[in-house]
């Protein structure tokens, strides 16, 4: 089946009052975004609903273009719809009829017709025509019933500019348009987690940044460019991330050679969280995104997320926080950054985790110890920040 | 600095090379089947590299067959002897060091029905003489072993192993995966009985993707591609002409004042060697190619050297650059008996004519330097 023109449904923001134009338009320039490799598209809002369809001589491929559709926040449902010139009464019921054969065929089915009739000019008003086009489809085929409640199909049939005829609803990812809802920083690492707890932020509308703590020599390049892999496919879903690459060796070191080895962990996450905070308001972030688990590892249980949550005053979002690896694991391959996580490089929290790291650790110990940095952390922190390297993914 | 000790993962291409190859991309790009001038140009390439190489091993110019490189001609060569000759027997032998390309060919005849038996090595990574020996069978069909290991560098007696097999059962075929050895050491697979060798073009300051096949006339072996039946019907497919010309040129450079040119690998590498075993806690596995080194550094994991080393210019492998995409250690290093914590930190420094002995003496003073720092850290 050839469909020339798609309507978009759009869920959440259906009910945002006055700002819903601000919705809308978000929807919309996110959309473009994610066609624009698909081809010359026509984007278009008409009473409450956005449609696209393929620009004179856009020769495109509708699979490509759903599966770029499936990647907008903010849209429920895709229906891709068959478009027809002609307005006349005979050539509307023909093509429904033709539209009936080379989706369904003969199977046995129920369904209902719906009309929308946008263009007041057309002579039948839209119940008796549903009704007329129902009667017309059960001439054709034996094997259909009429079921107005529960039907198999709900055949759409708009009388608008064209005539626009569909029956399927292609689930979208939900959600709200990113650039909605402000932007937050993601701490990225090459692990599974991180991408999912970033993709499930941008579902909700927010942009997003990316913060990855390279270890060099102990991480390699390739690690490095795993997570940028990663930070890419994270963007087909939120748009643009500038992604912040931090060489974080030389506070790990001191941490390493001054702090008890139990608490190297717990010590690191705390400067990461500080640092990644630092960058996000530099770049008007306004929350931290991590892809914890409650109790997955010892940095991750409440009493760990606790003490590394005091370093912090923007909010700090934790999507994956009450989800089983499992769970993150099929997000994961659901939008596709599984196969890239897996990939064996070790990130620096694995390099030099103590085979029994505090699990409980407690505030006041964790920050005398820290004093032992006091002297040498400051310049530290200095001049990992002045390594700062932002790749813009696009 | 930029220090390229990795010439055993492959190597920068002789000047020569590149200029051969421009020359025929741009103007000499004919195909070789095609009847016109252009196409006889493109053939005449072909020729001169054939007899190069042949004249190198002191074989036939038609027992010389062009492959994509060291993995297609082994392919080419297990795959298309055995399954020719599987009426014969369907017993094959190899070692357990060898290369990739030659092991896991064996694997899929495993599984296609083939008996395979392996040979283990000695401590010194020398094949098992007396075990091959007792292994081959009336229904062995092909043995094979690498002339030279790539992650250790240790030299096979190849003449030894072609009596043994022939004298064993003079039906059973001979290859030599030669590609760490060709323009290492002068390889005769006549006199050493070999039935078929490979050789790779990349390993020699050639381009990658040109590689050559040995196949002694008489011997039965079935194509892998088909097509236009290209190489005498052995490997179909349009000739990578540009490749093959770099390649000619290659192997006449490389086997050119031949001696001189192994002294002086010879002669970084013992450099190497010497000043790198002054430096505490750190073994010795090298075995006697004249451009491998195959090192432990104790108590410092072999990727995170290799990440510092590089931060300093100088590039080098873990083990073997092949073995080292897995998480699997390498094969060599177990079978030779090195323990969990040398394999681990064992670095290969593989030497060309380009290097010099400065470069020795920058990479040993920066070993050095991150060698303290790096022990300081370790995992506890």
């Amino acid at each position: 089946m050839k469909y020339q023109c798609f309507l978009i449904k759009y869920a959440e923001i259906g009910i945002k009052g006055k700002n819903r134009y601000m919705f809308e338009d978000a929807l919309i320039r996110q959309m473009k975004f994610a066609v624009k490799e698909a081809g010359d598209f026509i984007i278009w809002k008409e009473s409450g609903r956005i449609f696209l369809k393929g620009a004179e001589g856009c020769d495109f491929d509708q699979d490509e273009v759903i599966e770029a559709l499936k990647r907008v926040f903010g849209i429920s449902h895709i229906c891709p719809m068959v478009m027809h010139d002609s307005k006349e009464y005979d050539d509307v019921v023909k093509a429904v009829i033709d539209y009936w054969n080379d989706c369904y065929g003969e199977q046995a089915l129920t369904f209902k017709a719906v009309v929308r009739r946008a263009d007041k000019r057309f002579p039948m008003s839209s119940m008796p025509f549903a009704a007329q086009l129902g009667h017309e489809l059960l001439q054709v085929y034996k094997n259909i019933k009429v079921d107005v409640h529960t039907p198999d199909v709900m055949l759409n049939v708009e009388i608008r500019d064209k005539v626009y005829i569909y029956s399927e609803e292609i689930m979208g990812p939900g959600g709200m348009p990113v650039g909605t809802n402000g932007k937050a920083m993601l701490l990225l690492s090459g692990g599974i987690d991180s991408p999912v707890a970033g993709y499930m932020i941008a579902k909700r509308g927010v942009r997003l940044d990316a913060t990855y703590f390279h270890a060099p020599p102990y991480t390699s390049e390739r690690a490095k460019e795993k997570v940028v892999e990663l930070a890419r496919l994270v963007a087909r879903y939120s748009g643009p991330i500038d992604l912040h690459v931090i060489n974080f060796t030389d506070i790990q070191m001191a941490i390493y050679e001054k702090c008890p080895h139990e608490e190297l962990t717990i010590i690191m996450r705390r400067y990461m969280m500080q640092m990644a905070e630092n960058i996000a308001k530099n770049n008007n972030g306004l929350a931290l995104i991590t892809g914890e688990s409650l109790g997955q590892v010892a940095s991750q249980t409440i009493q760990s997320l606790s003490v590394t949550n005091e370093v912090c005053t923007l909010p700090v979002f934790r999507p994956c926080i009450g989800l089983d690896k499992q769970e993150i694991v099929e997000i994961s391959e659901k939008i596709g950054t599984f196969e890239t996580s897996i990939l064996p490089y070790e990130d620096c929290c694995t390099i030099f985790v103590a085979k029994h790291p505090v699990t409980k650790p407690n505030l006041n110990v964790i920050k005398k110890s820290e004093r032992k940095l006091e002297g040498v952390i400051e310049e530290l922190l200095e001049r990992a920040y002045a390594t700062d390297e932002v790749i813009h993914i696009r | 600095m930029d220090i390229y000790f990795d010439n055993g993962a492959t190597t920068r291409v002789f000047p020569e090379v590149k200029d051969i190859m421009v020359k025929v991309l741009e103007e000499e790009y004919g195909n070789p089947s095609s009847m016109h001038r252009k196409g006889l140009i493109a053939e005449h390439h072909l020729k001169k590299t054939r007899e190069i190489l042949a004249s190198s091993m002191k074989v036939d110019p038609k027992e010389i067959t062009f492959t994509s490189g060291g993995t297609e001609s082994n392919n080419l060569t297990i795959i298309g002897t055995a399954l020719a000759n599987q009426r014969r027997g369907k017993h094959i032998i190899t070692s357990t060091i060898e290369h990739a390309s030659v092991y896991n060919p064996f694997f899929f005849l495993e599984e296609m029905g083939f008996e395979v038996t392996f040979i283990p090595v000695d401590e010194k990574g020398i094949i098992r003489l007396d075990l091959l020996k007792e292994a081959i069978r009336k229904d062995t069909v092909l043995v094979s072993v690498m002339a030279v290991n790539n992650e250790i560098g240790s030299v096979m007696p190849m003449e030894e192993i072609g009596a043994i097999i022939k004298e064993a059962n003079p039906d059973t075929y001979y290859h030599a995966d030669c590609v760490q050895a060709y323009g290492k050491m002068k390889i005769f697979p006549r006199k050493w009985k070999m039935d078929m060798v490979s050789i790779s073009g990349h390993k020699i300051h050639g381009p990658k993707g040109s590689g050559a096949l040995y196949v002694r006339k008489g011997v039965k072996i079935k194509p892998i591609l088909y097509g236009g039946n290209q190489e005498q019907a052995l490997r179909s497919g349009t000739e990578n002409v540009p490749a093959i010309a770099g390649l000619g040129v290659a192997a006449e450079k490389i086997y050119e004042n031949h001696e001189e040119k192994v002294a002086y690998l010879r002669e970084i590498k013992d450099y190497f060697l010497e000043k790198v075993m002054k430096l505490p806690d750190v073994t010795n596995h090298s075995g006697d190619a004249p451009h491998i080194a195959s090192v432990s550094f104790l108590k410092v994991r072999s990727e995170v050297l290799l990440h510092a080393l590089e931060e300093k210019g100088i590039c080098v492998s873990a083990g073997s650059a092949c073995s080292s995409n897995k998480p699997a250690v390498s094969g060599t290093l177990k079978g030779i008996g090195l323990k969990k914590e040398e394999y681990e930190s064992t670095l290969r420094f593989t030497f060309s004519c380009y290097n010099t002995k400065d470069e020795v003496d920058y990479v040993i003073e920066e070993l050095e330097k991150l060698l303290v720092v790096l022990r300081r850290f370790v995992r506890k």
